[in-house]
């Protein structure tokens, strides 16, 4: 069961080609970048870049379907939220109203509104594609090496590696207690009321538990005897070397980040507000 | 009498405690009949690798666990990820002294857990997660304070009765100090 949960797609592409490390700066670039602005004209650039980006890099939609059919319900779910909860927020932040559709109660619709909700789904655009893109097209190893690179203490990022490496055992071990239990009678599927269900549950996650701890044990005991956590830094098994290509996209990542930045001080705010 | 785990202990638990969070977070969620809400018995989990591996696992665990149900599932939302790692933090150090590991669990030892846990769950979904949306996100601040009290209920009540089971019938494998008597 070696499948690649995390969605690496192994297909050849210009992303594929680059380093772990300049992937990582890109995305955080586009995450935190996306975090900071919310001025709609720099969403849209790095929605559109986003777009362009999946485009070349050879991953196709199929590839990462159920994802991305998650992430559109969890979209307009945040959406039908947002409206069903501030339907006033736009006019809030922008200061005017201009009314499109009057409707019952609170729930009007207004251009403000429509504004800042644009600017709310132009961030799953603009963040998603980068995130989903750095995941599909790095080999789980490498991204530990990649945030060591970046500066993360080597024993976070050795965490990061030792997650990605016990996804699938920790995986396959539930898998195979939860059906050991189910051979013995104890019904965790939906057929069986919520109580027995949680009951039920319990009686798989304690094996699991305990043997999770046994192999904390013996897994930081192999560590401890090979000598880790002695030395300032370490080597890296999986590690591609930095090329000019990868320089360019580091620089990209911090343009990202900075453009926000100098927008907060030409808008006055977080807002590009086109309605004044 | 808490055992102190060394660093490299330490690093371990951290990797193997996010795989289990996002294992139980990604396959073993259960639906509950409200729509689109889901019983999270990750969080439990969570709080038992605090008070087992201290603070700093827990914090840690949370975080990267969370971080990679979401960059594998819902996108990344920083402030919730963030508040899943102050569960953790305010849970481990709120039970920083305890023998569980040497088989003690009483009564008084299950009220300040459950406790504890009710007061990390309010700092994580009431305080911490909706005034990121707030301040990071810029969402409407009753919409995000109406779905962070959905999830301080749930993850409440489902992290108080698991973690307490959970860690009662871990204190019972675990050999009592002191609990070796002379043969006459």
């Amino acid at each position: 069961m070696s499948s690649p949960l995390l969605g690496y797609v192994d297909r050849e592409g210009p992303l594929h080609a680059l380093s772990g490390v300049s992937k990582l700066a890109l995305a955080l670039g586009v995450v935190l970048g996306a975090m900071i602005g919310f001025d709609v004209r720099y969403l849209a650039a790095v929605a559109a870049g986003s777009l362009v980006l999946w485009a070349v890099s050879g991953v196709r939609l199929r590839d990462l379907s159920v994802v991305l059919w998650l992430i559109t319900i969890f979209m307009v779910l945040n959406n039908i939220g947002i409206f069903l909860f501030a339907p006033g927020y736009g006019t809030e932040l922008f200061g005017t109203r201009h009314l499109l559709l009057d409707g019952p109660w609170h729930w009007d619709v207004t251009s403000e509104q429509l504004f800042y909700q644009l600017a709310v789904t132009l961030k799953y655009f603009a963040v998603l594609p980068a995130v989903l893109l750095f995941v599909a097209t790095t080999r789980p190893p490498e991204f530990a090496s990649s945030l060591a690179r970046l500066g993360v203490p080597y024993r976070f990022a050795y965490a990061v590696s030792l997650a990605l490496r016990y996804i699938p055992d920790v995986q396959r071990e539930f898998r195979t207690i939860s059906q050991a239990q189910q051979a013995r009678g104890l019904d965790t599927s939906r057929g069986a009321g919520l109580r027995t269900r949680v009951r039920n549950l319990s009686s798989v996650l304690m094996p699991l538990l305990l043997g999770t701890f046994d192999r904390i044990e013996s897994v930081s005991a192999a560590m401890e005897l090979r000598g880790f956590g002695r030395g300032r830094r370490r080597t890296w098994l999986v590690s591609t070397p930095v090329r000019g290509r990868d320089v360019l996209v580091m620089l990209i990542a911090v343009m990202l980040l900075a453009v926000p930045v100098a927008l907060l001080v030409v808008n006055g705010g977080r807002y590009w507000n086109p309605f004044v | 009498m808490t055992r102190s785990h060394s660093p490299v202990t330490q690093v371990v638990a951290i990797g193997i405690g996010a795989a289990l969070f996002f294992v139980l977070g990604r396959f073993a969620a259960i639906p509950t009949p409200i729509p689109n809400t889901s019983i999270n018995i990750q969080y439990a989990i969570l709080a038992v690798f605090a008070v087992l591996y201290g603070p700093f696992v827990g914090a840690l665990a949370g975080f990267i666990g969370h971080l990679l149900i979401d960059v594998t599932g819902y996108g990344i939302w920083i402030s919730w990820e963030l508040a899943s790692g102050v569960f953790g933090l305010v849970v481990g150090a709120l039970l920083l002294k305890n023998a569980i590991a040497d088989g003690e669990f009483g009564t008084s030892l299950a009220i300040r857990l459950n406790l504890s846990i009710l007061l990390a769950n309010g700092v994580a979904w009431l305080l911490i997660a909706p005034l990121g949306d707030v301040l990071i996100y810029s969402e409407p601040a009753n919409k995000v304070w109406a779905q962070g009290a959905l999830a301080f209920v749930a993850n409440s009540v489902t992290a108080c009765i698991l973690a307490t089971i959970i860690l009662s019938v871990y204190a019972r494998t675990r050999t009592r100090s002191g609990s070796l008597s002379r043969d006459q």
